[in-house]
């Protein structure tokens, strides 16, 4: 039988999908035990105790400086700036995107504009924000909106400028404005694609958001691990990235969720 | 809102003079002369690139003509689509975020609600109490809370179709809204759209494709072709109404009895075959 053709159950996908996760940790793990067979100090690949450990620190007990658990307000202050950053990109890129798809006039003003931004790296523009807007937190979310609101705005301008002629003509027949065609027609199809580019985004929105608290910052997920790499501690780094990936990866399953529950037409509804 | 009265113009409800439609150098449509009766069923035919969607397009306000005139009750169209002219196509004619009930309700919440467009309260029941009573006339009586992703081809165009009739249009305009449906479907689709002419005292003006079909339904059939042709520059010479046939007088014939009719003879070439079409 041609492999296009082989369908697997739901429990074959589950297992085939666990193989290569599973197999990766098998690797670490033999690769971790030997170097602590040969050096019981090796910090480079840390065993699971070791990262366990050094959690534990981290997520219950008390920083001896600030008196807070570092983890737990590392993680608050990394959503905080991302959600922040996505929220305002979003309602933007809803905004904009709209009216660039929608207003031949607006888009012949804006087009232009938005294409340039789009194209300027956002971390070449990160000195320019520390600069104009202070080290604080403005700046961090500022790069998270400046990295990912051009690219979410002209997917949506495109998705809403793509939807058929007919539906725009026929709108203007039944008597909708310029005003009611966005509210009525385009908006409600353009909030399934929103979300999409939200999840679209949801990538680079981390990476600028690690890039900022690197760099300036003295909370996050991604300051601390910037911090601790100067103590080699792969203990705390590679816990602090994998609680990122899961991070990431609950937001996306949301996202999906969400967009299924409340657009049931746009995902096939009824076959 | 409802039932927009038939202003007393005497004379034509659609008045074409002079209507040329060119893109570039490339002639599509010239001197298009036509007037079109309030209650009439006019079938378009015509070769592909023959101009019958642009014909449609300038009709519904879609596209300008280059020259020429087009009078709706006796005054200038406006340059834009409007609700006097209803339209159903061949597909993308229904909203896909919005139920069957909510399509056709649309069309009341625009004209009612200019800044939310969208009813409330009393005003609202009203409304759906008269989209119910078309859903239910076009035969969708079932399926009033389905999305158009859930309807069939057929299904999809009678929601169309009950979208613009809301409207009460002074023209309905028809481009090839069968042409992707099963014969049998589209025998159901002829049968309900003859009873709605009939029952809703409709001016119609349909593009289609399909010979038998222009001939079954319409009460004139209107050929598009090119009068003249430039081997050399074929994109010169437009395209016009080279037949003009009016083929019955009586508005309210039984829709049985029009459908089993045998289509009349169809004139001798150049009337375009359906199978050039």
């Amino acid at each position: 039988m041609r492999w296009v053709n082989l369908h697997l159950s739901r429990g074959q996908r589950i297992l085939l999908g666990a193989a290569p996760i599973a197999l990766l940790l098998l690797v670490y793990l033999v690769m971790a035990a030997q170097r602590h067979a040969d050096n019981p100090l090796d910090r480079i690949l840390p065993l699971p105790g070791a990262m366990a450990q050094a959690m534990a620190a981290l997520m219950f007990e008390p920083d001896q400086l600030t008196g807070q658990l570092t983890f737990w307000v590392d993680t608050l202050a990394s959503l905080q700036r991302l959600g922040l950053g996505l929220g305002i990109a979003t309602i933007t890129a809803l905004v904009v995107g709209l009216v660039l798809g929608v207003l031949p006039p607006v888009r012949a003003t804006l087009g232009p504009l938005v294409t340039g931004i789009a194209v300027i790296p956002p971390i070449a523009l990160l000195p320019i924000l520390f600069i104009a807007l202070g080290l604080g937190e403005t700046a961090k979310v500022a790069l998270i909106v400046i990295g990912i609101a051009p690219v979410m705005v002209r997917d949506i301008a495109a998705h809403v400028g793509a939807l058929p002629t007919e539906q725009i003509v026929k709108a203007q027949t039944l008597g909708a404005s310029s005003w009611q065609i966005m509210i009525r027609v385009a908006l409600p199809q353009a909030l399934p694609r929103l979300i999409h580019a939200v999840r679209m985004a949801l990538g680079p929105a981390w990476v600028f958001l690690i890039s900022a608290e690197a760099i300036a910052s003295d909370v996050g997920l991604g300051y601390r691990i910037f911090l601790v790499r100067r103590y080699l501690s792969m203990d705390v780094i590679i816990p602090y990235v994998a609680w990122i990936a899961l991070l990431a990866i609950l937001m996306d399953m949301t996202l999906t969720w969400t967009s299924k529950r409340a657009f049931p037409w746009a995902h096939g509804a009824g076959h | 809102m409802n039932a927009a009265p038939a202003p007393s113009v005497p004379g034509p409800i659609l008045s074409l003079q002079n209507v040329w439609v060119e893109y570039g150098d490339k002639i599509v449509l010239e001197r298009v002369d036509l007037d079109i009766e309030a209650g009439s069923f006019v079938s378009i035919v015509g070769p592909s690139g023959a101009g019958k969607s642009s014909l449609l397009r300038i009709i519904l306000g879609q596209e300008q003509p280059t020259r020429g005139r087009i009078d709706l009750d006796g005054a200038p169209l406006a340059p834009e689509c409007g609700p006097d002219r209803g339209v159903v196509f061949q597909r993308y004619s229904v909203f896909p975020h919005l139920s069957a009930l909510d399509n056709t309700v649309f069309g009341m919440e625009c004209a009612q609600a200019p800044v939310l467009a969208r009813l409330f309260g009393s005003a609202r029941r009203a409304a759906i109490a008269e989209a119910t009573e078309m859903l239910h006339a076009v035969g969708l009586g079932d399926s009033m809370h389905l999305y158009p992703a859930q309807l069939s081809g057929g299904m999809q165009q009678r929601l169309a179709i009950a979208q613009a009739l809301i409207k009460r249009p002074r023209i309905l305009l028809l481009d090839e809204p069968f042409g992707a449906l099963d014969p049998g479907i589209r025998a159901d689709m002829h049968k309900l759209i003859r009873a709605l002419w009939r029952d809703y005292a409709l001016t119609i003006v349909m593009v289609t494709h399909d010979i038998r079909e222009a001939f079954t339904l319409g009460t004139r059939v209107l050929a598009l072709d090119k009068r003249r042709h430039d081997p050399h520059a074929p994109h010169r010479f437009g395209a016009t109404a080279v037949y003009d046939i009016a083929l019955r007088k009586d508005p309210d014939p039984d829709p049985a009895e029009v459908s089993a009719a045998v289509p009349p003879a169809i004139p001798q070439s150049p009337v375009p075959s359906q199978e050039s079409a």
